[in-house]
């Protein structure tokens, strides 16, 4: 048997974060740099798999597939495919970098009680969440993806409930009811959406008596398992709702700021950049492969509301006056962008959609955690108590401006690509919807650079005077994820070789060709 | 001439031809080795009672404790053994000139609540929690139930370091009443058993030995409701005995399925009437429904789990539900399996009002043992969609969450009788603010009992409740399926608010504590918590036990 790679690269993390738990109390700095070790080396693991995988080789490579619950029909499978592994990767890669950024945000400041350990905690929880998202990617047992995909709410809870950002106008105990009522909310929403899933779940084996996919897919493919068009669609509409909350979209999506908003930044770009693509990513492996006839029956309504998420996200990010919360209603824009590539059913927007995913991930996180620094150091995540910071810190204002530019997907930065695909592959299939798709751009433009014009530039505000520019473990965040956003909008093809055959599978499952002669994509 | 009357009502199972009226009064066979858990543990309460009598106060507790556990342990082994001779299977069998079953259910039932019983039990003795009184480690039972509160003879019990240690034997009564229980085949049996684990219980609540008025008003609430439920159950055996001219369970179900057409000529005028049948059956699914603690039946529950004694609180809310369960199952699934289609929109609405209604009035609590009352409500449910599932995977469905159930709530209670203040236990939820930053490992263990409760994944309450779900799926009850998880999410808002409450609150100046438990209580919380991650990520095994023990013998 050869070495269970995909099961490494989950339980590696897994097993750091039991590890980081339990150190003790007092050694807290030890935890910190255990928990940057292993999610280094889930790097590398991750690495290794990307390496490993071939572009046009079988649809899930690495694929690993264990008995495990007889009596639910559940194996332990796993498999990897180009969309899967892209994400692997995100996720790998953004890890460290939540860890770095998040250094000081689980520090002790009273030490009344030697047994209350939030910094193991913190970690340890970082890692648990890597863990079973990067599970969740490889996942090809429905039940198993499941159990994956609720479970990982407990430790997202806590981290939003338990470490919250510093940086609050009001009393502590304000800020404290706020924070609670944000993981709450965060909690009841995606759960709400998990138990709907589960009536789902559990509907699909009485149909179709198994919960692999691979299985339940071939079936369908070769037509003996026929089903009924009602209850294809009510399945997939469970299955839907569930990502349609967690990814989130118009009009399941007003947890997501309060979530951002009350989180530490590093725990804002984990929900974001990592945690919620599992419900975009779940969106093309599941819903599509699984319910194509469905999907097809409810492109219009989900494309009406991606549309939805694009200009009212854009909206309400132009009318924000929180920093924090701005950047999460321009992802609720951002992931209306993915879901319309996903349903645009075309190999362009699907792609684009993939491609969007992972870059999306990069430059949130390069704008969110350069925007947690700037946070930290002036205390207050209100746009109006900043100005002329570009002064004192230029290099703080420099990143921030990259990150902001490949938000608002400035061409020659990666989210460009992205961007540039769905909207061809939506323009068409649907001209009209990508038209509309546009205003989102503009209003992109918008918002990113008032942001910019109010925090950097003009008079230094009182405050703002003798800011220290970025430190040497700010910069070792910053940085990288620059040269990677510059990387990938210059020279794509590493992912979307990847990505393409993928996508090819995914078009085959719901029987779409392109409209028009294939293109290859983009450059 | 008594004989003969005597002998009509209890061997009629099968026997009428050999047992002519006027024939000597022939001794009933009983087989003794298939009834010995049964056995072994009245044998042990029986012997408690004399240890009361006889030995020392200062022997007492050790000696009571010491034999309880022996007994259970060594009524477990007794039902390992059966099981492993095939009762639970092939070898399944009616015992007791039809009285009693041993059969895959029974079985499975009786070493769960024996289990249940054994970590119940390790409650019931813990004496670090209370500080000592006069010098005497003391346990949760009152110096001496039957002084009146507040007089001096409590006071003078309380000086002399008096301790109840009658609850020993009493819990074993009530044990022996909850193994007959699922294992009853015939009504007699069921109503004689109910009552022997009931009248017990009764008492073990009213012995708190804090807060004594409320365990006294929760034992005096439990008892008039309870005999009120008794009597609806004895009335709907009286009705079926009419329609069937039998009480044994496999009498009726001849005559409901109509393989009988023999007409007892005393009762020609009533037998086969279906209204007998049908309000019968009725009544007695009433009095089961009122153990389980089914919406419109469980107005005694939060009263009664909030008054009693927190340890017999957690073995009841285990223990009863489990053999509750457990003579539900039998009496639908062979007295009345012909009755699907007249019984079932009746219990598909019990199922439906007693998810949400649990569910819903359990936001609105202030107090965590009555908190978990309603939950436990809301899991009586949960564990009805399973029943109505009626078929082979739904008894092992149903017989799969029992077990789950059961030790997550005992340890739950458990966790419950550590967290103290100057009242004894801070039940107040107010109260347990920011526990998990005075005592993380206290409230994490906690919080793994509730997410089990909520259904998160990779714990046992999830494995549970996707096998009662899939079960009713199967057996087309998709619209209880819909409605369970809907309470699902109702239910997880207030286990959430319990954890957001420890973990996310600051702790209050004047907080309670957490008591530092003896080995006995570590135990049993232990031990559920093994029991809700082992079952959360691997339940394969025990799934295998329960769809093993699906068939009941008829």
């Amino acid at each position: 048997m050869s070495f269970p790679l995909l099961t490494a690269t989950a339980a590696l993390p897994a097993i750091g974060a039991i590890a980081t738990a339990a150190v003790p109390a007092a050694r807290r700095t030890a935890a910190k740099w255990l928990a940057l070790a292993v999610s280094l080396a889930t790097l590398v693991l991750a690495g290794i798999v990307f390496a490993r995988f071939e572009p046009g080789g079988d649809r899930y490579q690495l694929t690993e597939s264990h008995a495990w619950i007889k009596d639910f029909g559940v194996r332990y499978e796993l498999g990897v495919d180009g969309i899967g592994v892209a994400l692997l990767a995100l996720t790998a890669l953004l890890i460290p970098f939540v860890i770095l950024a998040g250094w000081h945000d689980a520090d002790v400041l009273e030490t009344n009680s030697s047994r209350w350990r939030p910094t193991q905690g913190f970690f340890a929880l970082i890692l648990m969440v890597e863990a079973m998202v990067i599970l969740s990617f490889v996942a090809t047992d429905v039940f198993l993806f499941y159990i994956l995909f609720e479970a990982m709410l407990i430790p997202m809870y806590f981290l939003i409930g338990g470490f919250g950002d510093r940086a609050h106008s009001g009393s502590d105990e304000n800020a404290a009811a706020q924070r609670s009522y944000a993981a709450v909310k965060f909690l009841l929403y995606n759960l709400a959406g998990g138990l709907i899933m589960l009536a789902a779940v559990i509907g699909l084996y009485v149909v179709a008596g198994s919960f692999s996919l691979s299985e339940i897919a071939e079936a369908r493919a070769n037509g003996s398992l026929d089903m009924a068009t009602s209850t294809e669609r009510w399945l997939f509409l469970g299955f839907f709702f569930a990502f349609a909350v967690k990814a989130p979209l118009w009009p399941l999506h007003t947890w997501l700021p309060n979530a951002m908003g009350e989180a530490t930044t590093p725990v804002a770009v984990l929900i974001t950049a990592v945690v919620d693509k599992v419900g975009t990513f779940a969106m093309l492996r599941f819903c599509l492969q699984l319910f194509p006839e469905a999907s097809k029956w409810a492109t219009p309504v989900i494309l009406v509301l991606a549309l939805i998420s694009i200009v009212y996200g854009a909206l309400l990010a132009v009318g924000q006056r929180d920093i924090k919360r701005l950047i999460a209603y321009a992802s609720i824009s951002h992931f209306g962008f993915i879901v319309l590539g996903i349903f645009a059913m075309t190999s362009q927007g699907q792609s684009g959609a993939t491609l969007y995913m992972v870059n999306h991930g990069l430059s949130t996180a390069a704008l969110m955690l350069v925007a947690g620094f700037l946070i930290t150091r002036r205390g207050s995540r209100l746009i109006a108590d900043y100005g002329g910071v570009q002064k004192v810190a230029p290099v703080l204002a420099g990143t921030f401006l990259v990150g902001g530019l490949a938000t608002l997907s400035l061409p020659g930065l990666a989210p460009f690509v992205s961007e540039f695909l769905v909207l061809v592959g939506a323009f068409s299939a649907y001209p009209v919807v990508g038209i509309i798709a546009t205003v989102g751009i503009v209003l992109a433009a918008l918002y990113v650079l008032v942001l910019y014009q109010r925090t950097m530039t003009g008079p230094v505000r009182e405050g703002i005077g003798g800011m220290p520019d970025l430190k040497v473990r700010e910069l070792a965040v910053a940085l990288p994820l620059i040269a990677l956003l510059i990387f990938l909008g210059v020279f794509p093809q590493p992912l979307t070789e990847v990505v393409n055959p993928a996508v090819q599978h995914t078009m085959h499952d719901v029987q779409k060709k392109d409209p028009q002669p294939e293109v290859e994509a983009a450059k | 001439m008594s004989a003969t009357a005597v002998h009509s009502l209890w061997t009629t199972a099968g026997e009428v031809t050999t047992a002519a009226p006027g024939d000597r009064f022939t001794a009933p066979t009983i087989e003794y080795a298939q009834l010995a858990p049964v056995l072994i543990v009245v044998g042990a309460a029986v012997l408690g009672i004399l240890v009361e009598a006889f030995v020392p106060r200062r022997a007492r507790y050790t000696t009571q404790v010491f034999l309880t556990v022996v007994a259970i342990a060594a009524a477990f082994a007794a039902v390992i053994g059966l099981a492993a001779d095939g009762y639970a299977t092939k070898n399944a069998h009616i015992a007791a000139m039809g009285a009693v079953a041993v059969d895959g259910p029974a079985l499975f039932l009786q070493g769960t609540i024996l289990l249940v019983s054994v970590v119940s039990v390790f409650t019931f003795a813990e004496r670090r929690l209370d500080p000592a009184s006069h010098g005497t480690r003391v346990d949760s039972f009152a110096a001496q139930a039957g002084s009146v509160p507040g007089s001096d003879g409590e006071k003078a019990a309380v000086k002399a370091g008096f301790t109840t240690t009658e609850v020993f034997p009493l819990a074993l009564f009530s044990v022996a009443g909850m193994l007959v229980f699922p294992a009853a085949n015939d009504l007699l049996t069921l109503f004689i058993a109910l009552e022997v684990f009931s009248l017990p219980l009764y008492l073990l609540c009213a012995v708190a030995r804090r807060k004594r008025l409320m365990s006294q008003e929760a034992a005096v609430k439990y008892f008039l409701l309870g005999a009120f439920s008794s009597a609806f159950l004895l009335f709907g055996i009286a009705l079926l005995y009419g329609y069937a001219g039998t009480v044994s369970y496999a009498g009726i179900a001849n005559v409901v399925d109509g393989s009988v057409q023999q007409i007892d000529p005393a009762l020609a005028s009533t037998m086969g009437n279906d209204a007998l049948l049908l309000i019968g059956g009725a009544m007695i699914l009433m009095g089961l429904l009122f153990k389980v603690g089914a919406v419109p039946f469980h107005m005694w529950t939060p009263d009664v789990y909030q008054g009693a004694p927190t340890p017999v609180t957690g073995f009841m809310a285990a223990a009863t539900k489990v053999a509750a369960f457990g003579a539900l199952l039998r009496l639908l699934y062979v007295v009345l399996p012909g009755l699907t289609w007249d019984l079932r929109p009746v219990m598909w609405g019990v199922a439906i009002v007693t998810m949400l209604g649990g569910a819903i009035v359990a936001i609105t609590q202030t107090d965590i043992k009555r908190l978990l009352a309603y939950s436990s409500i809301a899991h009586a449910g949960f564990i009805l969609a399973g029943v109505i599932a009626a078929s082979p995977e739904g008894i092992s469905s149903v017989l799969f969450y029992l077990g789950v159930y059961s030790f997550v709530t005992v340890g739950a209670f458990a966790v419950v009788t550590l967290v103290r203040d100057a009242g004894g236990e801070a039940t107040h939820l107010s109260k347990w603010a920011g526990l998990g930053r005075r005592s993380p490992l206290t409230a994490a263990v906690f919080a793994v009992f509730l997410l089990s409760f909520a259904g998160i994944p990779l714990t046992s309450g999830f494995s549970g409740k996707f096998a009662v779900f899939k079960a009713a799926a199967d057996g087309g009850a998709s619209g209880l399926v819909v409605v369970g998880v809907i309470s699902s999410a109702i239910a997880a808002f207030f286990y959430i608010r319990v954890i957001v409450l420890m973990f996310f609150s600051e702790p209050k100046a004047d907080g309670p504590t957490v008591a530092v438990p003896s080995p006995l209580t570590m135990t049993t919380i232990a031990v559920g918590v093994a029991v809700t991650l082992v079952l959360g990520l691997a339940p394969q095994y025990f799934l295998d036990l329960a769809g093993q023990a699906g068939v009941f013998v008829r």
